[in-house]
């Protein structure tokens, strides 16, 4: 009797082993076609896997992994954040009012500046939530809307902060100069730890992924999917506004114009991570491992000096292999 | 005191253009399982939505313990200690089966959810229920019994005094059966009850204290099971009085068989499924919800992928990969859901009819000619008295029974001679039914053959040259018109596969039979 129970526990063990091995492949996959790609580039040139250059790929994933960061939560619910784009360019000529034009300190500046990151969040979100608009036509709206706004509130020319050391150094500055790392590469370890930690360890998260599992019965649960809805893409503005931020401190300057386009590249590095499109499904590790992989991609393809139209050939095929080999593998679990 | 740990006294709920129930009652003593059985659309899970205060009653009150009692929302519900275990399962199935339990109840310190403490509880819960379930395992890898046996476990850890189960055995095999109703008796304690929702008559013999019985929203009746054959079950279910004396027409044996299909299956439902069709013939296709009528319509046309069978067009072996296929064969399947499927609402009739044969009647090079098609279509809305005020007015503007009418139109200009109707009165009122009726027979008297889709008992028994009734996928008889009565099909619908004749023998139903069991 004992042996009999033994073993049948044993078996359940195995299978859900095997169930937890088989929700890790596609992270798996990724991370290993990350490093698939990374050692083809270093055959490929020598230049590819020096110690620089690495950094200087982690350095260039800063901005499209921020936005990735925060778009993840929204994905995983089944809905689609198209503002974070233009969005960041807006936060991005907030952050320039706030400390160039109206003298802030840059201590106070940056929190500003990625809390009306929250606020553009919060709208679309009442926007999802409240007004039942379709999250692709709510954020579409918002994303002409934050980039009309950006224009006519820098009155279309660049804001520069060059008065604003402090402000630059927020991303090329080396808080630890023995590592030669720059410090937006902190930012975006520190932004993906928090992340990880929400998605994985708090009701936040647990809720992204049930209302994007099934959101009727998550309802007749008896949560408040309106209320989380609303706090997942305010979540997802503050990262806009934070990559806002990272961008400008980047260039030492608030580009108003630019902004579109950003938002596609960061919606490609959550789908290459794995996080479904359809809902319920996604981890941050995975959003990060993609976004390099699109750093690593464009990189390596720069330094065999191929040119930028088809580094964008490339990643469009990327994407697609990527995705059809998910569906392949959910159709064989 | 009371008497009762739930009652439902005099409930009312309309809905623009049906009365879901009225006068409906429901006395659910202490320590009992009572069963509620009713055709579909008896109203039993407009019942249970207002229990769960999904709706509001328009009249009528519930007593819990003989408190009066107002469902307010599913966690009003829950918290009043009734829980409700939907057909439909409510699960996330890419959370685990752990996480699935205690939904909008996570153990947490603090900001951090604790899921060691999450996974302590469930795994206490699940050993006190004895169900075999890992707790740490996604919802979506499991079986559909063990998803099922995830609701249980997620119902009872509500501390529920009422359990309300709709169909709970609807996915289950015998020895799950047995498992479920095992922890029924377990959960039966003095202060506790549950309400069973079941068509099975064999398991409400093993399992249900007393049986009432609802139909068209309304209360029937209530007997003990132990002094109740089941017979009598059946007889109150469909007692219904028949609402035309009408029978169906020109019912013969020898006619052309033009479809023949053998053995069909799917992955999901069906196991094979065997019938033919006689050109000019009428073939009822009767059974409960979820029975896979549809799906047998589906399969056949090829809109679901079947994994076995044949099917055989008038004597030659064909495979239909795509509704497109099948109407190149000649079958055209008119959907259960004439809105979604069946019509383009914003189009206007003519542009309706004419769609499935627009490429091979009315264009040449890729250019639609407008003229022939409206003319056309302007010739078989006639024919088929299609009221509207022209054929080019918008289709979602017609009636229930004209819209029907269009959807017929659009399969006769394909000139399809086998015609699949899923539910063709669905949505329909009484008169413009009749005329539905008529032109069934007539469509049929000019040689098309029909298969009839229909959870309307009265009207599957008025219309069919012959009966096909299902149970859970497969073809449990088929019935000449002169032996369909209403307690013959509703055996057969209700009759589990693995059920054998001893049982039924047991259950008074022998007779209906329309082949006599093999002695042994």
């Amino acid at each position: 009797m004992t042996s009999l129970l033994t073993r049948a526990e044993g078996a359940t063990d195995r299978a859900a082993w095997i169930a937890a091995a088989k929700n890790r492949l596609q992270q798996l996959l990724a991370f290993a076609s990350l490093i698939v790609i990374f050692t083809f580039f270093s055959f490929a040139n020598s230049a590819f896997p020096t110690y620089s250059n690495v950094i200087n790929i982690l350095f260039s994933t800063v901005v499209i992994g921020t936005l990735a960061l925060g778009t993840t939560f929204v994905i995983i619910t089944g809905g689609i954040d198209l503002s974070i784009g233009t969005g960041m360019a807006l936060c991005a000529v907030m952050s320039g009012v706030f400390i160039v034009n109206a003298g802030l300190p840059v201590i106070i500046g940056v929190p500003l500046a990625i809390l009306f990151g929250g606020l553009i969040g919060l709208v679309n979100g009442l926007n999802v939530a409240v007004l039942k608009l379709p999250p692709f036509i709510a954020t579409l709206a918002m994303m002409l809307v934050a980039q009309g706004l950006a224009l006519v509130i820098s009155n279309s020319t660049p804001i520069y902060f060059t008065d604003n050391p402090g402000y630059i150094k927020i991303s090329t500055g080396e808080l630890i100069p023995a590592l030669n790392i720059p410090n937006a590469v902190l930012v975006l370890l520190a932004a993906a730890v928090i992340a990880g930690f929400l998605l994985s360890k708090t009701l936040l998260g647990r809720y992204t992924y049930s209302i994007g599992s099934n959101e009727a019965a998550t309802a007749l649960s008896g949560i408040d999917v309106r209320r989380w809805k609303i706090v997942i893409y305010t979540l997802a503005g503050l990262f806009t506004g934070l990559a806002g931020v990272m961008i400008s401190a980047r260039l030492g300057s608030a580009q108003p114009a630019t902004g579109m386009g950003y938002e596609l590249q960061a919606i490609a590095a959550v789908v290459i991570g794995g996080t479904s499109l359809a809902g319920g499904k996604g981890s941050i590790i995975g959003t990060v491992i993609g976004a390099l992989i699109i750093s690593v991609l464009n990189n390596g393809l720069q330094i065999m000096s191929i040119p930028q139209e088809w580094q964008n050939v490339i990643l469009g095929l990327v994407i697609l292999v990527a995705v059809y080999a998910d569906m392949v593998r959910k159709k064989e679990a | 005191m009371s008497d009762y740990l739930l009652e439902v006294e005099g409930v009312r709920k309309a809905f623009p253009g049906v009365l879901a129930l009225d006068d409906m009652h429901i006395n659910l003593r202490y320590g009992e399982v009572l069963a509620l059985v009713g055709e579909n659309g008896a109203g039993k899970s407009t019942l249970m939505k207002l229990l769960s205060g999904i709706y509001v009653p328009d009249a009528g009150s519930f007593r819990l313990q003989g408190q009066p009692f107002t469902p307010e929302s599913p966690k009003h519900a829950l918290e009043s200690g009734i829980s409700i275990i939907h057909q439909e399962f409510n699960l996330m199935p890419h959370l685990t089966v752990a996480q699935n339990i205690y939904i909008g109840r996570e153990p947490r310190r603090g900001l951090v959810l604790s899921d060691r403490e999450l996974n302590r509880r469930a795994t206490e819960l699940v050993d006190r229920l004895g169900l075999p379930l890992d707790i740490r395992a996604t919802v979506s890898d499991l079986t559909v019994a063990n998803q099922q046996m995830v609701e249980i476990a997620k119902a009872l850890s509500y501390d529920a005094r009422v359990l309300i189960m709709d169909e709970p055995t609807a996915a289950l095999n015998d020895a799950e059966v047995r498992t479920l109703h095992g922890l029924i008796r377990r959960f039966i304690r003095e202060d506790t009850g549950v309400i069973y929702i079941s068509h099975r008559m064999d398991e409400l013999k093993a399992i249900a204290d007393r049986i009432t019985v609802i139909r068209d929203g309304r209360y029937v009746g209530t007997l003990d099971t132990a002094k109740t054959s089941m017979r009598e079950v059946i007889t109150l279910m469909v007692g219904r009085t028949l609402t035309s004396d009408a029978r169906p027409v020109d019912v013969r044996d020898g006619r052309e068989t033009v479809l023949d299909v053998a053995g069909l299956s799917t992955k999901e439902l069906l196991r094979d499924v065997s019938f033919t069709l006689g050109k000019g013939e009428i073939l009822g296709f009767a059974g409960l919800m979820g029975a896979g009528r549809t799906e047998v319509a589906r399969a056949l046309v090829g809109a679901d992928k079947a994994s076995a069978g044949t099917i055989r067009v008038h004597g030659r072996q064909v495979k239909i990969h795509t509704p497109a296929e099948a109407a190149e064969l000649g079958i055209g399947y008119l959907s259960e859901d004439r809105k979604q499927l069946g019509l383009l609402l914003e189009h206007d009739v003519s542009e309706n009819i004419t769609l499935p044969s627009l490429r091979e009647r009315f264009s040449r090079w890729g250019l639609v000619d407008k003229l022939v098609a409206r003319r056309a279509a302007k010739e078989v809305a006639d024919r088929l008295t299609i009221k509207t005020p022209s054929i080019r007015q918008t289709t979602k503007f017609l009636s229930g029974g004209n819209q029907q009418k269009v959807v017929i139109a659009k399969w006769l200009v394909k000139d399809c001679d086998i015609l699949i109707f899923d539910e063709p009165t669905r949505g329909i009122d009484v008169g413009a039914k009749e005329e539905i009726y008529a032109l069934l027979n007539s469509l049929a008297q000019q040689g098309k053959a029909i298969i009839m889709i229909s959870s309307e008992l009265p009207e599957v028994l008025r219309m069919s040259h012959r009966v096909v009734v299902m149970a859970e996928g497969r073809v449990s008889g088929i019935l000449s018109a002169d032996e369909a009565t209403q307690e013959g099909v509703m055996h057969l619908a209700t009759l589990r596969p693995n059920e054998n004749p001893d049982d039924a023998a047991e259950l008074g139903l022998l007779d209906l039979h329309s082949t006599e069991p093999k002695a042994v």
